[in-house]
């Protein structure tokens, strides 16, 4: 056990957890900030996918000894009242089915349009090759992400 | 018009008193921000409620709660139910606030999830929520202001009599009309005069969904819950032998090391009891963590079991089931496979003498078709929370079917089933899985054995190999034609592991006059369950290719060929016992010909046509498929299906374009092998699954349009699929492909 300080959603939160303990988990069982999903435990599927210094990451691979000073941002920060772009493209096409990749998928593609604001459809291909929608919602994820781009 | 009686929803409508804890997850009330619109109507609380029935509750400022009675994983029951009681009731869609009904048989029947049977079995008990509601509103402003209540209309929440220009709110009449007694017959609406049905409504829960509130299963919270993790055999046809906890139990911020029994001895199990390893450890710790590091660490030996046969209660009535003995590899199972579909198997339907129009042929055609086990691959793993305590239990799980957990719980338990009060979270997934839900019996004797609060959790591993899979089929059909290249007979021999696809009576019986069906089956350790639209899921992808063959021996086009046959079965059916609607089976086919521009495509475009009836429902598809460099890729899906009327049209389609997505990602890749009992892929690095740059870059989805009361949309679209899919490999490709995954490991075909 070790103590560690995060800044979260740009709060700052004291832990004493395991240093091996995955910030998935951090934020899940001490943070009680549940947004974040376990689908896998390897990075293979997408759900935990948070932003370490606004870059997307797989939180269930990432100890929480291996972020040094770096500020997180989860699907409960990524804006004040719900409003971001990419939130109101998601609603604007229901995107959701039974809603448990959404958070993740939603934190891919804020990464992407930051990176690339006017993405081609391999483009997005690429970047959200990584989260895994066991519902097929692709289509409605493709057209909520070229939406939000062109608001 | 429907004049319903009410009489057996009397039952349901208990005007109980305000429910407690009326099932929020959490303390979480959903708002419901139900416009079109993106900025969020916050409604204001009223300061009194008054319960009209089971299903709904009445603010005296006019907001309406409306409790759903069945539990979400995907399919949207959450706005399209709600929507039946609103309808009828007649309040604006804006003032519903949504909530999750507890499991509570009394009030809320058979809260079942599966089977495409929600909005079809509550189409009319909701509306008749609605209605009787609606009811007891004009009757009390009948009453008090003494007119006749044929006078009173109603329109979005206001109750009118026009005759003396007076109107009134139902915040405001709400609290006389709980003493207003149910009426015994009710007028529903016309689905002329829909207002609610029919249209599109935006997903209640979606601004929830995308902030990540606290939603699912997984999320479930509870003062003082302990974490728990199970540890299963890792291979079928073995149990538990010994566990040495010793080092485990001392490892940090772990409380405990338990063994269960799922079941007492001697219980007789139901149909969805389905479990391979019913005896488990399970760690119980402070964090997820910290149990899962303890997992790695945990001695445990395991040993073969021997076989066994015990009696089943499964829905078709009692059934003997072997289990054997013995550690299954796919190689065998294979070998198996082939030696009974080269032996007669059991007759289950013969029309005509299609012995001698084999005899007779001038050609036969003979095709075998095979798919592989499936794992279900929700993408929220297996967990339950469960409070066991001295005689009441308190248990919140993401699960299909509460009603039939029931039993095994009170009996594993030893307390009595008035006692346990069931949550439903909302699932994050189900597809069949959930429906058996040992993992919850599994969670209360944990907690029961620990004296705590607990929340169990599958690891994605755990949840992969644990069993209760799509079984694995096969499929032999043989088509003889006459010396003018006529169909003359078909004969089908289907089976599997451990059961038999085969649908006896489904097209194209009836539309032939020599006809063959015969399966068969092998005993299996392996597990196996429900996986969207069972049996439908390989018998529809087999037939569908082989029509294609068919037609395109004699010369035919597909759709045609298809329209022909039914066009038989409609005027001069083959039999009594056919089970589809010729007509409505034409239906989806002419209207996907029309919709695709069949005929009139580009020459690059690489076409598949298939067509099924499941669940009630037709679905018919017209998949494009190109190829680059081996590497195929589905371009267009066009899609048309009679679900008779369609509750929330945009979420229908999202359902579709979800089935169609799901269908194509299984019929590459889905696949799951044995070796010596144990499954070969155990996460998603080695279970493909389909991902956003293999999904359809455009689907289309078109509605017969009809008045019949809604059948089921969340199955039929599904199988039908791995028929286009295979069907267009073959036009873009030349090759015809029979074996699922079509492309397995490969990323190319050839």
């Amino acid at each position: 056990m070790a103590k560690f300080n995060l800044e979260v959603n740009g709060q700052n939160f004291d832990v004493e957890v395991d240093p091996s303990t995955p910030i998935l988990w951090v934020l899940r069982d001490h943070l009680k900030m549940l947004g974040t999903k376990y689908g896998c435990g390897i990075a293979q599927c997408g759900a935990c996918t948070i932003h370490l210094d606004g870059e997307a990451v797989r939180s269930c691979g990432l100890p929480i000894s291996s972020i040094d000073k770096k500020a997180i941002t989860t699907i409960e920060g990524i804006s004040e009242n719900g409003d971001s772009k990419i939130q109101k493209a998601w609603l604007q096409h229901d995107v959701p089915q039974c809603g448990y990749c959404q958070a993740g998928q939603i934190m891919s593609a804020t990464a992407l349009l930051k990176d690339k604001p006017s993405p081609s459809d391999e483009d997005i291909d690429i970047a959200m090759h990584g989260n895994i929608c066991r519902c097929g919602t692709y289509s409605r994820i493709k057209a909520a992400i070229k939406t939000a781009a062109n608001s | 018009m429907s004049i319903l009686k009410t009489s057996i929803g009397r039952r349901r409508f208990l005007k109980s008193s305000a429910l407690t804890g009326g099932g929020l997850v959490l303390g979480f009330s959903c708002f419901v921000s139900c416009q079109t619109k993106t900025e969020e109507e916050v409604l204001a609380m009223p300061d009194e409620w008054f319960e009209m029935n089971s299903y709904l509750k009445i603010g005296d400022n006019g907001v309406v709660t409306i409790y759903t009675p069945n539990p979400e994983f995907g399919q949207n029951v959450r706005t399209s139910m709600p929507m039946l009681v609103a309808e009828e009731l007649d309040v604006d869609w804006k003032k519903v606030i949504v909530e999750q009904a507890p499991f509570h048989a009394k009030k809320y029947g058979f809260q079942f999830t599966g089977g495409s049977r929600g909005i079809n079995s509550r189409w009319e008990p909701l509306r008749m929520a609605g209605a009787s509601a609606r009811h007891m509103l004009r009757a009390a402003a009948a009453k008090q202001w003494e007119v006749p209540i044929e006078e009173i209309s109603t329109s979005e929440g206001v109750l009118h009599h026009t005759l003396s220009d007076r109107t009134t709110s139902y915040g405001e009449m709400a609290a006389a009309s709980v003493d207003i007694p149910v009426p015994k017959e009710i007028k529903l609406k016309e689905v002329k005069d829909f207002k609610i049905i029919g249209k599109s409504h935006k997903n209640v829960d979606a601004k929830n969904i995308v902030t990540g509130k606290p939603m699912f299963g997984l999320d479930y919270q509870a003062e003082g819950m302990l974490i728990a993790m199970i540890e299963h055999p890792p291979a079928f046809g073995m149990k538990l032998k010994w566990v040495d906890d010793a080092a485990v139990k001392a490892m940090p911020g772990i409380v405990d090391v338990v063994s269960i029994n799922s079941f007492k001895e001697g219980y007789e199990k139901g149909g969805f009891d389905v479990n391979a390893f019913p005896e488990l450890v399970a760690i119980v710790g402070n964090s997820t963590w910290e149990v899962m590091q303890a997992k790695k660490k945990l001695k445990v030996e395991w040993m073969p079991f021997t076989a066994k046969t015990e009696t089943i209660n499964g829905f078709r009535g009692k059934e003997e089931k072997h289990t054997p003995a013995g550690l299954e590899s796919t190689t065998e199972h294979n070998a198996r496979i082939e030696e009974l579909a080269s032996k007669p198997g059991k007759i289950v339907r013969k029309d005509g003498n299609p012995e001698q129009a084999f005899k007779n042929a001038a050609k036969v055609i003979e095709r075998s078709y095979s798919a592989p086990f499936l794992a279900h691959n929700t993408m929220e793993p297996l967990n339950a929370f469960a409070h066991v305590q001295e005689d009441k239990v308190k248990i919140a799980a993401p699960i299909q079917i509460p009603n039939f957990i029931m039993p095994t719980l009170a009996s594993s338990l030893g307390i009595e089933l008035e006692n346990i009060e069931m949550e439903l979270p909302r699932m994050g997934g189900g597809f069949g899985r959930k429906a058996y839900a040992h993992y919850v019996v599994e969670a209360a004797l944990i907690s029961q054995k620990v004296n705590a609060p607990v929340k169990l959790i599958y690891s994605r591993e755990d949840d992969m190999t644990n069993g209760i899979y799509r079984p694995a089929y096969q499929a032999t059909y043989k088509a003889a034609f006459d010396e003018n290249n006529k169909l003359t007979a078909i004969h089908i021999k289907a089976g599997g592991i451990p059961e038999s696809p085969l649908f006896a009576n489904r097209f194209p019986a009836g539309a032939l006059d020599n006809y063959l069906a015969e399966e068969w089956a092998i005993d299996s350790n392996i597990t196996i369950g429900a996986f969207r639209a069972p049996r439908s899921n390989f018998m529809a992808g087999a037939e569908q290719a082989f029509l294609d063959e068919v037609a395109e021996a004699a010369g035919e086009d597909p759709i045609q060929f298809r329209l022909d046959l039914l066009q038989r079965a409609k005027e001069n059916p083959v039999g009594e016992e056919n089970d589809y609607d010729a007509e409505r089976y034409a239906g989806v086919l002419n209207l996907v010909r029309e919709k695709s521009a069949w005929g009139n495509e580009k020459s690059n475009k690489h076409r598949g046509i298939s067509a099924y009836f499941c669940h009630n429902s037709y679905a018919a598809h017209v998949l494009d498929m190109e190829v680059k460099d081996g590497k195929p890729m589905v371009t267009n899906v066009c899609c048309a299906i009679d679900c008779g009327i369609v509750v929330n049209p945009d979420a229908a389609i999202n359902m579709a374009e979800g089935a169609i997505t799901d269908g194509i990602g299984n019929a590459f890749y889905g696949e799951l092998t044995f070796k010596e009992g144990q499954p070969e892929k155990k996460n998603f690095h080695q279970y493909r699954m389909i991902r956003m740059g293999e999904a359809p870059k455009a689907i289309e989805v078109h509605f017969v349009k009809n008045e019949i009361a809604p059948t089921g949309m969340g199955e039929p679209p599904f199988p039908p699929i791995f028929g286009a899919v295979a069907n267009a490999i073959y036009k873009a490709t030349g090759v015809r492909k029979y074996k699922q995954p079509f492309l397995g490991d490969k990323e190319v075909l050839g």
